[in-house]
C-alpha cells in the first residue's frame, strides 16, 4: 500500500538561528491511510513541534522548516511536499484533508462565538455549505460525536460546556472536512479519567468508521497502548525508537524507551498496594470527619432572594490514624479538593465536625499544593519561604528553626546552599519538595496533598512519591492524598474514598476498593484507566452524564445507606 | 434589566460623595466670589454693601448651611445661581454641552475609526515597515502634547491654505452643520490624534496577544484564510481593553478638553469649570464637577455593558 504521508529527514528551527539550531531534527516515518502513529516523549521532546510541521501551523508560531521532505498524498493521487508547499495550497488542505485537535479543550475554542457557528463555518470553508446546510450539517456532526440535544447545545458558548463536551466539539469541528489525516495533540491530557475514555472511544470509533489515519501525540505510554498501530519515541528533538507498537512495548531498545516504560506508575487493579501499615483497633485518629457539608449560594443579591446552593460536598465522612495514607479519588467537580480545603479551615464547612488530635504544634494539618510553579512566592528565596508556616504560627526565626530548614532540605533531597537560592532556580521536581519541607516545618501530624503530584513529568513524579513515603515512615504522618490518578493512588494509599458528585460512594482498603470496585461509579472509573497491559482494547463509548450540584433552597438529600462489602470496605447503596 | 437597576440606585450615592468633596474641598481655596468679581473695586464696597451681595448669593451663610441649602434645591432640579453669570447653572451648563459632547464623539470616532485598524495592521505584520511605521507614529501621538499638534494645525491651515475657521461666534449644529462641523473637525482631530495613538498601542498590544491564542491555532488549523482569521475569530476578542481605554478617554473629554477647548476658542464645558474656578464661582464649579461626575458613570455603565456585548463569558450581575 502507498502511504499517505511519508517524512524523510525533517528538521525544524526557531527565530534567527533556525537552521543551525534546530528544534526538531532528522525525523522520518512513513504513515499508511487508516494507520495511527503514536509520537511518545516527556515534555520538550519535540513532539508537538514535529505534528505541527505537518500542517506547517508550526510557521505562525515563528518556527521555520529547515532540512527534508514530507510527501503527502493527495486525493487525486498526486504527491505534494508539505515542507515546501506554499501558504495558498496549505489553506485549501488544513481541514480538508488534514484536521487537528488540540491538548486545552478550554482554550482551544473561540470564547466569542458559539459553538455551532464554530462547526459551521468549518462544513463552509472545507465543504461549501451554505446557511442551512451547514447548520443541518454541523447538528448531525455533533450528534455523531454523541453530545445529547445537539439541536440545543449549537446555540451554547464553549465556557457553558464541560470539558469533555468541548474536546467533543473540537474533534466534530476538525471531522467537518472529511480529512484523511487526523493530528491529536495530547487531546486528553487536560481531561478527566472517565472523559478520556469516553475520548479515546469515540476517536476509535471514528476512526474506524472513516478509515481515516492518525497522529496521535501523548506523554502517556500507557494510552497508546490502546489506540496505535506504529510509536515513535522522542527526547530531546530526536526520535530515539520507532517501531510497531508491540516491539516497542514488549522489547524496548533504547534506554530512554526503556525508562519511560519502567517509570510510568502502571495500574494493576489493587496488586501493588502498600502493605506497609495496619490499623489497630481503639487507635486515636490523627483526623476525623464526620457528615462534612459545604454549601455554595448561588444567585442573591441586594434584590433578589437566594435561588439554591451548589452542594460541593455532601455528608462526607471519614477518618485517618497516623502513619495511614487515606487517598480521596475522583473527578474534577467530584468535591474532593472542597474537602481538603474544608478540613484545613481555607473554606467554611456548612456543617459538620472535623476533629484534629492536638497535635506537636498546635497546627496539626498543612498542605501542599498541586502546582509547585504557582505556590512558591517567587520573591522570597527559600529560607524565608520555609519560615513562613513557623512566622505564620508566632514563632520567632532563630537558630533552632534554620537548624530545622537545613534539616527538612536534606531530608527531602536538596542542597544546603538551596537556603539562600529562590524558586525560579529550582525543577517542578524541586520545587515539590521545596513545598513538602515547607508542609512538615511545624512538625504536622496530617499533610494534606492536594493532586501533589500531577503537575510532575513521569520520572520525576515517582522519585517524588518515594520520599513521600519514606517522611510517612519516619515522621509516623498521616496522609490525605488527593488525586485523580489511579495508579499513582494504587502506590501510595493504604485506604481510598471513591468521591462521586459531592458525596463519598465507596471506602475502605485499598487493595479491596481497587481490586473488588462495588458501586458503579468505581467501576467506571476502573475501568477507564489505560495501561499497556490492556492493548488495543475496545472502551465503550459511555456518555452518563454527572448529576448536578445545583440544588433547590432547602434541598436535602435522603441520608446515605452503606452495605460492607468486606472487613473494611464500605459501599454506598444506589 | 435586574442589573442596570442595581447600578442606578448606587448613581445617587456616588454623587452624593462627590458634591460634599468638591463642596467643601473649593471653600477651602483663599478668596471669596465678590473680590473674585469685581476685582480691585470690591474694595470700595461698603460692609453693608458686601454683606447684601453674599447674602443674595447665599454665600453669608455657614458652610454647611450652604450645602444643605444647595442639596436641597439640587433634589429639586436648581443647581444655583453664578455668581458669573447671575444666571442658573443648570442652563449654563446645558448650554456648553452639546458642544463637549460633540467634540468628544467626534474625536473617538478619529481615534477609533483610525486607531483599531492601524493596531490591527501593526500586530499581524510583526516586526516589518508597516509595524514600525505606525508604532513610531503612535508613540509621538502619544508624547506630543495637544496643543502643539492644535497649533500645527491652525498653522498649516492658515498660512499654507488660508482656511481660518470662524472663531469667535460659534455655530451650533442645529443652526448651522456645516459651520459647526468646520469649526469642530481640527480641534476633534487634535483631541483624535493622541487617542488614536493610545487606542493604536492597545489593540495592538492587545491584538498580538489575542493571535497567539489556542483558538486562533485552532482556526487555523481547519482551513480559516488569515483574513478571516483576523477579523473574525481575533479582533472581537481582543476589542475588551481598547473598550476599557475608550471608555476611560471619553471620560474624560466629556469633562471637557481645556487646553484644546481654549486654543480654538470653543464654549466648552472644560474652559467654563476653569473659568470658575477662577472666579470662585461656587455653584458653577458644583455644577459642573457634579455633571462630569455624572457623565463619567453613565460612560463607565455603557461600558460594562458593551464588556457583555462583546463577551458572552461576562454575565453582568453576577458575583
Amino acid at each position: 500500500m502507498t502511504s499517505l504521508l511519508s517524512v524523510r529527514d525533517l528538521a525544524v528551527g526557531f527565530g534567527r538561528d533556525a537552521a543551525e539550531k534546530p528544534v526538531v531534527r532528522g525525523i522520518s516515518f512513513d504513515l499508511a491511510p487508516g494507520e495511527t502513529l503514536a509520537l511518545v516523549g516527556e515534555s520538550g521532546s519535540g513532539k508537538s513541534v514535529t505534528a505541527l510541521s505537518i500542517n506547517r501551523l508550526v510557521d505562525f508560531g515563528g518556527g521555520r522548516i529547515t532540512g527534508g521532505t514530507m510527501a503527502w498524498t493527495r486525493p487525486d493521487g498526486s504527491t505534494l511536499d508539505l515542507a515546501q508547499a506554499d501558504e495558498r495550497t496549505l489553506l485549501g488542505l488544513r481541514g480538508r484533508e488534514i484536521g487537528m485537535i488540540f491538548q486545552e479543550p478550554m482554550t482551544s475554542l473561540n470564547p466569542v462565538h458559539t459553538v455551532g457557528a464554530q462547526i459551521e463555518e468549518a462544513f463552509r470553508l472545507n465543504r461549501g455549505l451554505e446557511g442551512r446546510a451547514a447548520s443541518d450539517a454541523a447538528r448531525e456532526a455533533l450528534d455523531r460525536v454523541r453530545i445529547p440535544d445537539a439541536a440545543q447545545r449549537m446555540k451554547y458558548y464553549p465556557h457553558q460546556l464541560s470539558g469533555g463536551m468541548r474536546q467533543r466539539v473540537m474533534i466534530a469541528m476538525a471531522l467537518a472536512g472529511n480529512p484523511r489525516l487526523l493530528i491529536a495533540d495530547e487531546p486528553t491530557t487536560a481531561l478527566d479519567v472517565t472523559v478520556q475514555a469516553q475520548i479515546m472511544a469515540l476517536l476509535a470509533e471514528l476512526k474506524a468508521e472513516l478509515g481515516m489515519a492518525m497522529i496521535f501525540i501523548t506523554h502517556d505510554i500507557g494510552l497508546v497502548a490502546g489506540i496505535a498501530d506504529g510509536v515513535m519515541v522522542m527526547q530531546d528533538g530526536v526520535v530515539v525508537e520507532q517501531g510497531r507498537l508491540d516491539t516497542v512495548l514488549d522489547a524496548p531498545q533504547h534506554d530512554y524507551t526503556k525508562h519511560l516504560l519502567g517509570a510510568v506508575p502502571h495500574f494493576t487493579g489493587g496488586q501493588a498496594v502498600r502493605s506497609d501499615h495496619r490499623r489497630e483497633t481503639g487507635q486515636q485518629p490523627a483526623v476525623k470527619v464526620d457528615d462534612l457539608v459545604v454549601r455554595f449560594p448561588i444567585g442573591g443579591g441586594w434584590f433578589s432572594r437566594d435561588a439554591g446552593a451548589i452542594h460541593a460536598v455532601e455528608g462526607v465522612g471519614f477518618d485517618l490514624v497516623p502513619g495511614e495514607t487515606l487517598a480521596i479519588v475522583g473527578e474534577s467537580g467530584s468535591g474532593k479538593s472542597t474537602t481538603a480545603r474544608a478540613i484545613l479551615g481555607l473554606t467554611e464547612a456548612t456543617r459538620g465536625a472535623i476533629v484534629t488530635s492536638p497535635g506537636r504544634h498546635g497546627r496539626p494539618v498543612q498542605m501542599v499544593f498541586q502546582d509547585p510553579f504557582a505556590s512558591l512566592n517567587p520573591r522570597l528565596d527559600v529560607a524565608s519561604l520555609l519560615a513562613e508556616p513557623a512566622i505564620a504560627a508566632g514563632m520567632r526565626v532563630d537558630a533552632a528553626l534554620r537548624q530545622r530548614m537545613v534539616q527538612l532540605l536534606e531530608r527531602v533531597g536538596l542542597p544546603e546552599d538551596a537556603l539562600s537560592r529562590y524558586p525560579h532556580q529550582f525543577s517542578g521536581g524541586q520545587r515539590q519538595r521545596l513545598c513538602i519541607a515547607r508542609a512538615l516545618m511545624l512538625n504536622p501530624d496530617v499533610v494534606v496533598l492536594d493532586e501533589a503530584v500531577s503537575a510532575l513529568d513521569v520520572s520525576v513524579q515517582a522519585r517524588v512519591l518515594d520520599l513521600l513515603i519514606d517522611l510517612q515512615h519516619e515522621f509516623g504522618l498521616a496522609y490525605l492524598f488527593i488525586s485523580h490518578d489511579m495508579a499513582v493512588v494504587e502506590r501510595i494509599a493504604h485506604r481510598v474514598a471513591v468521591m462521586y458528585a459531592g458525596q463519598v460512594v465507596e471506602i475502605g482498603d485499598a487493595a479491596s476498593v481497587l481490586a473488588k470496585p462495588r458501586h458503579s461509579y468505581t467501576k467506571r472509573l476502573i475501568a477507564a484507566v489505560p495501561g499497556i497491559e490492556r492493548r488495543r482494547q475496545r472502551y465503550d463509548v459511555d456518555t452518563t452524564p454527572v448529576p448536578s450540584l445545583i440544588k433547590p433552597k432547602g434541598y436535602e438529600p435522603a441520608p446515605a445507606e452503606w452495605v460492607t462489602a468486606g472487613e473494611d470496605h464500605l459501599v454506598r447503596v444506589e | 434589566m435586574n442589573y442596570l437597576a442595581r447600578r442606578l440606585v448606587t448613581f445617587p450615592l456616588i454623587l452624593l460623595g462627590v458634591s460634599l468633596l468638591v463642596f467643601f474641598s473649593i471653600r477651602m481655596i483663599p478668596g471669596d466670589a465678590i473680590t473674585a468679581m469685581l476685582g480691585t473695586e470690591a474694595g470700595l464696597l461698603t460692609p453693608v454693601q458686601r454683606q447684601a451681595l453674599a447674602e443674595y448669593f447665599g454665600i453669608d451663610q455657614p458652610a454647611v448651611v450652604q450645602y444643605g441649602r444647595w442639596l436641597w434645591g439640587v433634589l429639586q432640579g436648581d443647581l444655583g445661581l453664578s455668581v458669573t453669570y447671575g444666571r442658573p447653572v443648570l442652563a449654563i451648563i446645558l448650554e456648553r454641552f452639546p458642544l463637549t459632547l460633540e467634540l468628544a464623539l467626534l474625536s473617538m470616532v478619529i481615534a477609533l475609526s483610525v486607531g483599531v485598524p492601524a493596531g490591527v495592521l501593526a500586530a499581524t505584520r510583526g516586526e516589518r515597515p508597516a509595524d514600525v511605521v505606525v508604532r513610531i507614529l503612535a508613540m509621538l501621538g502619544q508624547s506630543t502634547p495637544g496643543f502643539v499638534v492644535g497649533l500645527v494645525i491652525i498653522y498649516v491651515l492658515s498660512v499654507y491654505f488660508g482656511f481660518i475657521p470662524a472663531m469667535g461666534s460659534f455655530a451650533s449644529l442645529w443652526s448651522d452643520p456645516l459651520a459647526n462641523l468646520g469649526q469642530l473637525i481640527f480641534p476633534a482631530v487634535t483631541l483624535g490624534f493622541a487617542f488614536a495613538a493610545s487606542v493604536t498601542r492597545i489593540s495592538r498590544a492587545s491584538m498580538l496577544d489575542v493571535l497567539s491564542d489556542d483558538y486562533i491555532r485552532t482556526a487555523r488549523a481547519k482551513g480559516v484564510p488569515a483574513r478571516s482569521v483576523v477579523w473574525h475569530h481575533a479582533l472581537p476578542n481582543a476589542l475588551i481593553p481598547v473598550v476599557t481605554l475608550s471608555g476611560v478617554e471619553f471620560g474624560y473629554l466629556l469633562g471637557g478638553a481645556v487646553i484644546v477647548e481654549q486654543i480654538f476658542a470653543l464654549p466648552g464645558l472644560g474652559r467654563l469649570t476653569l473659568d470658575a474656578i477662577g472666579q470662585r464661582d461656587y455653584a458653577l464649579v458644583q455644577g459642573c464637577v457634579l455633571f462630569i461626575a455624572l457623565n463619567f458613570l453613565i460612560v463607565n455603565l455603557l461600558v460594562d455593558l458593551a464588556y457583555a456585548a462583546l463577551d458572552p463569558r461576562i454575565r453582568l450581575g453576577a458575583r
